[in-house]
């Protein structure tokens, strides 16, 4: 199989996982897919020419960020009255309709798409671009917006920690309940 | 061999819209974290797609800097979660309705 037929495979799974994604009533269920969209978007980068980025992808996003997310819902005890609840929220009939004519706009947008000349009139094979070259660019003309991107981070990390840490005093709701 | 760039920029479209119907149609903040993950996504294989198309390095610098984003807004937002819960112990966003303008 080409690189082609590759590509559509894991740009089909990667549809296909954020679809359950979003139509899941179990949080952890949604994850386990997310993480699967995830892994299908770094074989496109991968596809694409930028292993680097196909790296990171799975490094940092299925990686940390999804550890994040799953120590955050096995701190939130989801239990069986909330995925009842969830169902209830998620009718499938309600969404019957309007799905249905966005999926008759949506077709009609491929078609346009489709019949439009293409982009690239030479038919170029894909073009490796490595962590050096990005690397080299990154601390080049780039370095102003990686400090911008450490401040950011810096930033995350402090609101996280002041957000995150215990409270000091009651909670406003419970507060009401005591004379 | 090559895959078609119109081809990529149909499935960023895909990707974004799956992730703006999740945040529209959920009212469980966690889902709605969750889908603007994907919609995160679909705009970083946006930018991979255009390095890959005009043969620069500048797509991948601007996907490290979105993954940087990432990081930073679910950990805030997480941090948020974990807060809401505590307060009204439920993660609906309908119960965040109290700020009447």
């Amino acid at each position: 199989m080409n690189s082609l037929g590759l590509f559509y495979v894991s740009a089909s799974i990667a549809l296909l996982a954020s679809f359950c994604v979003i139509t899941q009533k179990n949080a952890v269920h949604a994850l386990l897919y997310l993480i699967v969209s995830l892994l299908a978007l770094a074989l496109c980068f991968y596809l694409l020419g930028a292993p680097f980025a196909a790296a990171l992808q799975i490094i940092v996003y299925a990686g940390a960020i999804m550890v994040l997310f799953v120590f955050a819902v096995m701190m939130f005890n989801i239990n069986q009255q909330d995925i009842e609840r969830e169902s209830q929220w998620l009718s499938w009939q309600s969404w019957l309709g309007p799905s249905l004519l966005v999926t008759v706009l949506l077709v009609e947008v491929l078609f346009i798409l489709q019949s439009q000349p293409a982009w690239t009139s030479t038919e170029s094979q894909v073009t490796l671009i490595d962590a050096k070259a990005v690397g080299s660019l990154l601390f080049g003309p780039y370095l102003l917006a990686v400090e911008i991107a450490s401040f950011l981070l810096l930033a995350g990390l402090v609101g996280g920690y002041h957000l995150a840490k215990a409270l000091p005093h009651k909670p406003v709701n419970k507060e009401v309940n005591q004379p | 061999m090559t895959v078609p760039i119109e081809h990529g920029f149909v499935l960023v479209a895909l990707l974004w819209a799956i992730g703006l119907i999740g945040l529209l149609a959920r009212k469980n903040t966690l889902f709605m974290l969750m889908s603007m993950e994907i919609m995160l996504n679909a705009a970083a294989l946006a930018f991979i797609l255009a390095g890959s198309l005009w043969q620069q390095a500048d797509g991948q610098i601007i996907y490290i800097l979105i993954i940087t984003v990432a990081a930073a807004e679910v950990g805030l937002g997480l941090a948020l979660l974990i807060r809401l819960r505590a307060h009204v112990s439920d993660l609906n966003i309908d119960k965040l309705d109290e700020l009447r303008g």
